[in-house]
């Protein structure tokens, strides 16, 4: 900050006076200044501990780090990088997210397509019955798929994790496609099928291309809650961690083992955040289509 | 964009109509390729498993015996379910309501910003990390020394600076005409008069209590018409003689003393100086008491215990609201957008303060939106899990346990008893169908 000022006093000094003006014409500037920066407050806090050596954490808070910034360290992540299984975790979590973003896509736009532009016999029936399992709670699935993966021999697999994640994923959204496709003109539909293209290529060279923006809001979702889940993999996994259960494997001894779980936290949610400021839109798009409508 | 199909064929003649039974049966088999993935999916792992765990609910924890509603009486009568069901009962009570109300007024408010993008993308941020690592952050904030947790050292900056600590930890009186205690203060009881003394020694100060600046204490020199008087440190390596002022003594620095007048009401107060010398000026007459007040032994603030069994439940919503007040600002902020500004206009040049046209206006017809807030979040809060799992630490994991914990807890934290958790899965399940049923409905009205 002070070198930024330094390299720019001019600037520095229009800003300032401008943030003085801004801020003496309301009190709601101040006020949600100050709320915004204690939103951030925390986020920030994790990661100046998971600069502290875990001596330093026992003895002070975090942010004593900002006023004698020679105790930070690294250490802690070339520890962890080297010398854990977080890597691996982390691995893990990538597999699953990227296998339970894209499976429950195709699949829910395969029937999404087919409960907006096909018709057969009990479609809107079938299709509440898909919105009525947007709320079932996936503790009814838990004990019965523990049982059935046992029985199938792949308990503790990412396969057994992906496939959980996917059907679940499944009725928020084939909700969200189908709506989307049913704004799709139907001309376009229509004279498509009139030049004799098959429903495949339909779906591939039309739907899919115009459902872009629907399905882009859908893969953050999906994408955002399986990297995130704990409950699931908590569940069916022994050995396969993603970087959630790796992390709550180590919370028992929180205190003794915050050099690993604070690098550990701060590292897991890098990835989502920058999904988060990448893709800001449809996330913010694909939020209010599953929540408004 | 069709790519295939050529657009120069004849001007189609109504082709046959497609219940043709060839055609009809390839349209079918079609349809049925484009849905089978996900009707497989769903109904192996959505509704088979939703049908068994009603089935398996009436069975023991081995499945062996069916002991019919028993699973469901143990609901009320299991100390950790009793508990986590209660648990729920305030989070549905205070946390939807508390989020939506948290976003309204961001939303309000960011609208009178120019810098709304920033704030926004600052509050909703929080959205995008796991619950599990939210909690894990809000653990770290949570801690109970105000030097180690921000909260409490930010609560602690703001105490402090209204009742400050006092100089002394903890100290008893060096001779027995000292009477009292650092909670009630401590009183000389040797009655003063203009020209007095008052000699008040105090020991079982360890050394490293002492207030730094402390310095060598001088007796006083009595002088007429004031009492003069010193607050030290009566012990010195080798006891010394207690009530009697000698080298190697140190003075009490910053000791609120406060003499009282023959009445009992307080003539005057002071602060002893660095050699914890202290007086008093205009006495006159006799019976006055100088006594050591209990401010100068007021501890420093030391911290809410924010993960003990009282507060872990309120400060595991604490970082849940965090992470979902963002959603709801801007879920509202979108709906506000779509107010006609005219409305609002309208109201304001009509007279209306601006209390009045959000109360009266805006919070009317942002009700529709306000309500998919507040249903969104009845329905995340009946669930909530993985904050729990990573705010509370183990000790009181169970004074802050929530239904879908217990479940967890009960069917795979070492008990494993699959026919008490599927009876918890099923209630959490009941709970929900309300708000099952008015998708349905919803969904119904706009087809």
């Amino acid at each position: 900050m002070a070198a930024i000022a330094a390299e720019a006093p001019a600037q520095a000094e229009s800003f300032a006076t401008k943030l003085l003006r801004v801020l003496s014409k309301s009190p709601v500037h101040i006020v949600l200044l100050v709320v915004g920066l204690l939103w951030l407050v925390p986020t920030f806090g994790l990661f100046v501990t998971s600069l502290m050596a875990p001596a330093d954490y026992n003895n002070f808070g975090w942010w004593k780090v900002l006023s004698h910034p020679s105790i930070a360290t690294w250490q802690n992540y070339s520890q962890l990088l080297h010398h854990t299984d977080i890597p691996h975790a982390l691995w893990t979590t990538v597999q699953i997210a990227v296998g339970g973003t894209v499976l429950p896509i195709i699949i829910a736009a395969l029937a999404g397509y087919a409960f907006a532009w096909l018709d057969f016999p009990g479609r809107d029936w079938i299709f509440i019955g898909v919105i009525a399992m947007l709320v079932v709670p996936l503790q009814m699935a838990l004990i019965p798929i523990f049982s059935l993966y046992n029985h199938l021999g792949i308990f503790d697999t990412v396969l057994s994790l992906i496939l959980f994640h996917t059907a679940f994923g499944l009725p928020f959204a084939i909700f969200l496609l189908r709506n989307f496709f049913i704004g799709i003109p139907k001309d376009i539909l229509e004279s498509a099928r009139i030049d004799g293209a098959s429903e495949l290529r339909i779906f591939v060279r039309l739907i899919l291309p115009l459902g872009l923006p629907a399905i882009a809001s859908l893969a953050i979702f999906q994408f955002l809650w399986t990297w995130n889940d704990l409950l699931v993999a908590l569940t069916f996994g022994r050995n396969t961690q993603p970087i959630t259960v790796a992390i709550y494997s180590n919370m028992r001894q929180f205190g003794s083992n915050i050099d690993l779980i604070a690098p550990a936290a701060f590292l897991s949610l890098i990835v989502p955040l920058a999904v988060f400021f990448a893709f800001q839109r449809y996330f913010v798009q694909g939020l209010l289509a599953g929540s408004v409508k | 964009m069709s790519g295939g199909g050529s657009l120069t064929a004849e001007p189609p003649v109504r082709e046959a109509p497609p219940s043709a039974e060839p055609g009809r049966l390839r349209g079918q088999a079609v349809t049925l390729a484009f849905l089978l993935p996900a009707g497989i999916l769903l109904g192996v792992w959505v509704v088979y498993p939703a049908v068994y765990t009603v089935f398996r609910s009436f069975f023991n924890a081995t499945g062996k015996k069916f002991v019919g509603i028993d699973n469901y009486t143990a609901l009320w009568s299991d100390e950790l379910i009793h508990k986590s069901i209660v648990n729920n009962v305030y989070w549905v009570l205070v946390v939807p309501a508390l989020i939506t109300a948290i976003g309204l007024v961001f939303a309000v408010l960011t609208e009178r910003i120019s810098w709304a993008v920033a704030f926004k993308t600052a509050v909703f941020m929080p959205m995008a990390i796991s619950l599990f690592a939210a909690g894990v952050i809000w653990r770290i904030m949570d801690q109970q020394e105000p030097s180690r947790g921000a909260l409490n050292g930010l609560i602690g900056a703001v105490h402090d600076a209204f009742s400050p600590p006092g100089v002394l930890a903890d100290a008893s009186p060096s001779i027995p005409s000292l009477q009292g205690s650092p909670s009630t203060g401590i009183v000389l009881k040797t009655p003063l008069g203009s020209g007095s003394e008052a000699l008040l020694g105090l020991t079982g100060i360890p050394p490293e209590g002492m207030p730094s600046g402390a310095k060598q204490a001088v007796a006083p020199q009595p002088a007429s018409g004031k009492i003069v008087g010193v607050v030290w440190r009566d012990f010195k390596p080798g006891g010394g003689v207690p009530g009697k002022v000698e080298p190697g003594e140190d003075g009490i620095p910053g000791v609120k003393v406060a003499l009282k007048d023959p009445k009992g009401g307080t003539f005057a107060t002071t602060t002893s100086a660095d050699d914890g010398s202290f007086s008093f000026d205009g006495v006159k007459g006799t019976g006055y008491k100088a006594a050591i007040s209990a401010d100068t032994f007021r501890k420093p603030f030391g911290g809410v215990s924010w993960l003990g069994p009282r507060l872990v439940t309120p400060a595991v919503m604490i970082a849940y609201i965090w992470v979902w007040a963002g959603f709801a600002m801007v879920v509202i902020a979108a709906g506000l957008s779509a107010i006609p500004r005219d409305v609002l206009e309208a109201a304001r040049t009509d007279g209306g303060t601006e209390w009045q046209v959000f109360r009266r206006v805006t919070v009317p017809l942002l009700a529709p939106v306000l309500s998919v807030v507040f249903i969104t979040m009845l329905i995340n809060v009946l669930k909530v899990f993985d904050i729990v799992l990573s705010v509370a630490p183990g000790s009181t994991q169970t004074d802050a346990s929530v239904i879908a914990l217990a479940m967890w807890r009960t069917s795979f934290g070492g008990v494993n008893d699959f026919g008490l958790g599927s009876a918890i899965a099923v209630f959490l399940f009941v709970l929900v169908i309300p708000i099952l049923l008015l998708n349905v409905r919803r969904f119904k009205r706009e087809a």
